[in-house]
């Protein structure tokens, strides 16, 4: 009796693990969606903006507003696209979204330039010190808005062409981890997470439906296999899939993207594979509710849409409402986020993350028994 | 209570008032059965008429809404996990998978009922070679015929030696040659003492069955062996041949005391109802002299009697 359990496990492991490698499109979107999404979000997701394309509307028209716009090219922030002759056109040019934003020069620029005290060090703030120059900022991108805020305080010397005398800030930052603030450096552990949650989920939630729609099943029930021997046997496959995913990921990141992985692998592996089994439960139980393969798909994005917004891959976990942060709290990816950046950019070990781990370990039991008790061995 | 048990023993199936409802719809209505250890029982009724639900019901794969089932002397509900060792089902529809070979498909079903090593193995070849699927071992399922299917699906369906075997249909994907030998196959397996449940709409394979059901809407008609059902028809097959047989039969349908009337090659086929005192005499006046003659029933006539509103009386 003990032993056919495991007879039975293995060969549904080995029948999954046949069907799998025979499905040549699924076998290659096993490797693909994690080389594929590498490439595109580790070149093209960064938070802070650069080249951002702008106007100049310049009334001044003097050697020191263009130094001003010389200077402000230097930064790398914008790039200036266009010119305009006045406010009026400039602004129907951000409309048309030609534009993000223009630099309004005054005609009394050099003026304001000449008194102002970032230019003159000599000169006092004084009330009737006057700003040299006006950003019209289309703010509805809050990352390209916040990006020419950052140049409100910008340094004039480079335009009075004198040596630059710092005034001492006020707190002095020090950066751990990810020193060059590279946005790659988060980016990648955390689509270990996004993309395991999207594979995972989405493998086995059609892992059972499909049995279904290719009337395999209706043979299954009559046979003596329990419920949770099928269940145990479909998954297993799948987290030699998720080790393989997550190993390409992490590769890829490390060598092409230069991404540290700090951690030690042990504590690595130990969380992916925590992780891939509470995905796979979830998948499974997904699967006893859904009824078709596109129901399956429907709901697994319903679970990917808060998987990537809530958990700490797209904003800090720490930034959103309390409300946000309980819903992230319940879904296993916030968790293996939290772990795997710990462990990869920072070097913290498993034990040192044990509530996670515990969570994930507890999701897992917990998704495997509802799954087996929904999964009952009937038609309709 | 020694004579009870035994008199349990002798029946395969036994069901008493298996009803299933699908909301509003009855697929399944009040259905007796009694079938007895080791015959061939069929279910003979067209496609909807509740065939593949029975079969099911009986299988413990859906619930029933009404009724109570006897399998192999066990009540079906609360020991439908113990009775899957001792059934098979051949489902309707093709069940394996089309990505595995013969062999794998075997493999699988063999570990899924427990076997392992050596008697696995041993219980594969001895299969392959019974369903002639040796030169077939390494094919995928997917890609074989109708008739290599349907033996892969026997093959399956008994790997493990069932006392109880479910057939639902299993010939309509196959040619009348590889159905001949099916029954073979059939009546070997009958032989060694399985009994055998199989659902058909062909009227020549309901006629090899020790005892069948005719089914319509979820209901019996009729049930017994092929031969009681015959003798006991309601009704006298005539025969009359002449010309314009199709004018004839549009009048000869009008008439109350005619069941049915049928064209078969070159004359018409007239079931008269049995309260007419001298059929032969009545269809000759009614057909206006063409030739009569009294016709064997044939199994067709009892589902005809039985079936489309011509079973009241
Ligand atoms: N799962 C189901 N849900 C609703 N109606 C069903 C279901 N299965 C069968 N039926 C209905 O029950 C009736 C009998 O179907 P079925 O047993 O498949 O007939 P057969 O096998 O004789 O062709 C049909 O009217 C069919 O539409
Ligand atoms: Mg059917």
């Amino acid at each position: 009796m003990g032993i056919s359990i495991w007879i039975r496990i293995y060969a549904i492991f080995v029948k999954e693990l046949k069907q799998l490698s025979r499905d040549r499109m699924t076998f290659g979107m096993i490797i693909m969606i994690p080389l594929v999404q590498l490439m595109l979000f580790g070149y093209a997701i960064n938070t802070d903006a650069r080249h951002i394309p702008v106007g100049l509307v310049d009334l001044s028209q003097t050697s020191e507003s263009r130094a001003v716009e010389q200077a402000l090219v230097a930064t790398q922030s914008v790039d200036f696209i266009a010119r305009y002759r006045s406010i009026k056109e400039a602004e129907i040019a951000i409309t048309k979204g030609d534009i993000r934003a223009v630099l309004y020069l005054p005609a009394d620029m050099t003026r304001r330039l000449f008194n102002h005290p970032l230019y003159d060090h000599k000169q006092a703030d004084s009330p009737l010190t006057q700003p040299i120059g006006q950003w019209i900022v289309d703010g509805s991108d809050t990352v390209i808005a916040s990006s020419i805020r950052a140049l409100r305080n910008m340094p004039l010397d480079e335009v009075a062409n004198h040596s630059a005398t710092r005034t001492a800030p006020s707190f002095e930052v020090v950066q751990y981890f990810n020193p060059e603030q590279r946005t790659v450096v988060n980016i990648v552990p955390g689509l270990v997470a996004v993309i395991l949650t999207m594979t995972m989920i989405l493998f086995t939630s059609s892992a059972i439906v499909r049995e279904h729609e290719h009337g395999n099943m209706e043979f299954l029930i009559t046979t003596p296999v329990r419920s949770i021997e099928l269940m145990i046997g479909k998954i297993a496959p799948y987290v030699l899939v998720g080790l393989l995913q997550v190993a390409i990921i992490l590769s890829v990141g490390h060598w092409v993207f230069s991404v540290p992985i700090k951690g030690n692998l042990l504590s690595l592996l130990g969380s992916s594979v925590l992780f891939i089994f509470a995905s796979l439960t979830l998948g499974l139980v997904l699967s006893t509710i859904a009824k078709t393969q596109l129901q399956a798909m429907q709901m697994t994005i319903f679970i990917l849409l808060p998987s990537i917004l809530l958990s700490g891959f797209m904003f800090p976990y720490d930034a959103m409402p309390v409300a946000a942060q309980w819903i992230a709290e319940a879904l296993p990816v916030t968790h293996f986020m939290r772990m795997i950046r710990a462990i990869a950019l920072r070097d913290a070990n498993l034990l040192l993350l044990g509530k996670d781990a515990l969570w994930l370990g507890l999701f897992t039991v917990g998704g495997i028994i509802i799954a087996s008790l929904r999964f009952k061995k009937k038609l309709g | 209570m020694t004579f009870d048990h035994c008199e349990k023993m002798e029946y395969a199936i036994e069901a008493r008032g298996l009803t299933k409802r699908f909301g509003e719809n009855i697929a399944v209505n009040k259905l007796d059965l009694l079938i007895p250890k080791g015959s061939i029982y069929g279910f003979l009724g067209p496609n909807g008429c509740g065939k593949s639900t029975s079969i099911r019901l009986l299988t413990g794969l859906l619930e029933a809404s009404e009724g109570d089932v006897t399998i192999l002397g066990k009540p079906l509900l609360g020991h439908e996990e113990s009775l899957k060792t001792r059934i098979g089902y051949m489902t309707q529809k093709f069940s394996l998978y089309d990505n595995l070979t013969v062999r794998e498909n075997l493999n699988f079903v063999g570990a899924i009922y427990g076997f392992a090593g050596k008697r696995k193995k041993a219980r594969i070849e001895e299969l392959l070679a019974l369903y002639d699927l040796e030169k077939q071992a390494k094919q995928f399922a997917g890609s074989m015929s109708g008739g290599q299917k349907q033996r892969l699906a026997l093959a399956c369906a008994t790997l493990h030696s069932p006392e109880l075997l479910f057939l639902d249909e299993p010939t309509s994907a196959v040619d009348p040659e590889n159905r001949r030998e099916f029954w073979e196959r059939l009546f070997d397996l009958c032989a060694a003492g399985t009994t055998i449940l199989v659902s058909t709409h062909y009227m020549d394979e309901a006629e090899r069955c020790h005892a069948l059901a005719i089914m319509e809407e979820g209901n019996k008609r009729a049930d017994g062996s092929p031969q009681a059902l015959m003798n006991a028809m309601p009704a006298t097959v005539v025969e009359v041949s002449g010309n314009k047989l199709r004018q004839l039969k549009q009048t000869l349908t009008q008439h109350p005391d005619i069941l049915s009337a049928a064209q078969i090659g070159a004359h018409l086929r007239v079931l008269v109802k049995k309260k007419v005192q001298n059929p032969l005499l009545f269809i000759s006046e009614l057909s206006h002299g063409r030739e009569t003659l009294l016709a064997r029933p044939s199994l067709e006539d009892v589902f005809v009697t039985c079936t489309g509103g011509r079973h009241g009386d």
